[in-house]
């Protein structure tokens, strides 16, 4: 088992070998420590082809593919901010005053790549394509072309989660049924109420 | 055929009928609630393409709104016939994100029961491989009497034959006794003779070689290309055995060998499973010699309120099937944020339309029958 370059090198070999490409390290804080590389959409397949075909790198095979739902989320925080307020006797005077703080971070969809080396027995790089956001810019690149095993993962992660696979062959739902409309894997789906009563004149009764 | 349909084609493209065959879900040879669109030409296959999720249950979701724990008694149903090595490949990822190590004694005994329903998995397989050939019965219960007994062996240790729940992070939920270790000592000793009654069996039968041998034939690169794991892409002659690669557990302190096939027929995926059979009884002889006294659970792990920090991890076994692998991403709370699972019969089937093209609809049925599939897994 040869050992794979740590995710800086790697990051820094996609960068001389794909010009134009912008990868970043997304680190992982858990004990496992495998760490991934955010790829920009417009050079995702070539990143893809050039990790395939590197001959150190040789990722020839693609695990897993992961659909990940990530929230707009709101924190809120307590600053103390000094501020210049008028006293009662004309001057101004240095105060604290404490206030709350919103920062907004808008959701987005996530498509989570592992790949192995069957030839060089390494692995995993983790490959990271985000959406702009959650609601009308759901487009990704797809990776079918680059790596068959992700022809019925893209398709699951397009039936739960709602991510439009740009240049899939074959986009279809896999695993609901053809008609169905809402992505069950979004963390703000709610699930339709079967059991809800429903009143009204009942059909073929005959008062 | 109709004389219409030609006179509208001049250039006698249509000389043969289309037809267009639905298989299953209700069939005996797809193992389950699994459906083919099949479009015949004859009764050779122009187009096939599988449709699954008649068993669907979203079981993502509901292990992501449980609790770490919770989401074991539902990774037994996932491949029902394994429910040990799913376990396996749950708590493995669980460890990996929690950082947490198992004691000398409960990795033993992950490998004896792990390999032991590797055991009675592949020899199910070959089973109904054969029933699906035409060879009713007789080998499949050959089969079962065997997976009967390694079936009791869980029972008295875990309480349940099939969904055993038994592995935990950290550990295991029970002990084995002294007892039931003599019991599969026994049961190993004698595992090697029905091997080689299967293989006297089945081995020269000129059926069988008839049927199988270039039948559902997968190029290699394909293979490696499309992800396929486990028996079906060694028997495409690709050395990737998680166990030797990852080293995951304790394999590397058993010896054993990786079986690998060079045509990638059905042939070949079938003494994939006979050969690997071997093997493995030669890993439960080496486990079952050496196994230590001690702990079986680490005591300082949180079972019920475990909190990984946040982060992410994949961990990944050999299962029967393949790679078995579990993707965890931690928020810092009780329960995972995302929890995935890489099914392995289910990407075993992207090449299923690669392997029947150009067959008899006969040879589907053993085509698929040699991927080994389970759809509480294929569709979750």
């Amino acid at each position: 088992m040869s050992a794979l370059p740590p995710v800086e090198d790697i990051k820094a070999k996609i960068e001389a070998g794909v010009p134009g490409a912008s990868v970043s390290v997304i680190s992982n804080g858990s004990p496992s420590a495998q760490h991934s590389l955010l790829l920009d959409h417009a050079h995702a397949g070539a990143v893809a082809v050039f990790l395939r075909d590197h001959s150190d790198l040789r990722l020839d095979f693609c695990s897993l593919v992961t659909g990940v739902d990530w929230l707009d989320t709101e924190t809120t925080e307590k600053v103390k901010v000094k501020k210049l307020i008028d006293a009662p006797d004309g001057a101004q005077q240095e105060t604290e005053v404490e206030e709350t703080r919103k920062t907004k971070r808008p959701g987005y969809l996530e498509a989570v790549y592992h790949l192995f080396s069957m030839e060089k027995k390494h692995g995993p790089v983790i490959l990271r394509l985000r959406t702009p956001n959650r609601t009308n810019a759901t487009h990704l690149p797809s990776l079918t072309p680059v790596w068959r095993s992700c022809e019925f993962q893209e398709r699951e992660a397009f039936d739960l989660y709602g991510i439009v696979f740009d240049g899939h062959p074959d986009l279809r739902r896999i695993l609901m049924w053809e008609g169905f409309v809402d992505f069950p894997m979004r963390k703000d789906y709610v699930p339709p109420d079967d059991d809800a009563l429903t009143t009204g004149p009942a059909e073929g009764v005959h008062a | 055929m109709s004389q219409q349909l030609i006179d509208l084609d001049p250039i006698g493209i249509g000389e043969s009928e289309i037809m267009e065959v639905s298989m299953g879900p209700h069939h005996p040879s797809t193992h389950g609630v699994f459906r083919m669109d099949v479009r015949l030409e004859g009764e050779k296959v122009v187009r096939l393409k599988p449709v699954f999720g008649y068993l669907h249950r979203n079981h993502e979701k509901i292990a992501e709104h449980g609790a770490y724990l919770s989401a074991i008694p539902y990774t037994d149903r996932l491949d029902y016939l394994c429910s040990m090595a799913n376990n396996w490949g749950y708590c493995l990822a669980v460890e990996k994100l929690a950082g947490i190590a198992v004691p000398e004694r409960a990795e033993y005994i992950r490998v004896i029961v792990a390999e032991l329903t590797r055991f009675q998995n592949h020899a199910g397989l070959v089973g109904f491989l054969l029933q699906d050939m035409g060879a009713s019965g007789t080998p499949l219960m050959y089969a079962f009497r065997e997976r009967e007994k390694i079936l009791d062996l869980f029972e008295s240790l875990s309480g349940a034959r099939m969904m055993c729940n038994y592995l935990r992070f950290g550990g295991l939920r029970v002990d084995c006794t002294r007892a039931w270790l003599d019991k599969t000592r026994q049961l190993v000793g004698r595992l090697p003779r029905f091997v080689d009654e299967f293989e006297a069996l089945l081995r020269a039968n000129e059926i069988l070689m008839a049927r199988t041998q270039g039948t559902g034939v997968l190029p290699r690169d394909l293979a490696i290309n499309a992800g396929v794991t486990g028996p079906m892409l060694r028997a495409c002659g690709v050395n990737y055995d998680i166990r030797k690669v990852d080293h995951y557990g304790i394999y590397n302190r058993f010896e054993f060998r990786v079986p690998l096939g060079d045509h990638g027929d059905v042939y070949d995926r079938y003494m994939m499973r006979v050969l690997e059979m071997r093997e493995t009884v030669k890993i439960l002889e080496q486990a079952l010699r050496s196994i230590p006294e001690g702990p079986i659970m680490d005591p300082k792990v949180r079972l019920r309120g475990l909190r990984p920090k946040a982060g992410e991890a994949y961990g990944r076994i050999e299962s029967p099937k393949g790679e078995l692998g579990f993707f965890l991403i931690s928020d810092g709370s009780t329960n995972p944020y995302r929890y995935r699972v890489r099914p392995p019969s289910m990407i075993n089937l992207t090449i299923l339309e690669d392997m029947c093209l150009g067959q008899n609809i006969a040879d589907v049925v053993i085509t698929l029958g040699s991927v080994d599939i389970v759809l509480g897994e294929v569709d979750r």
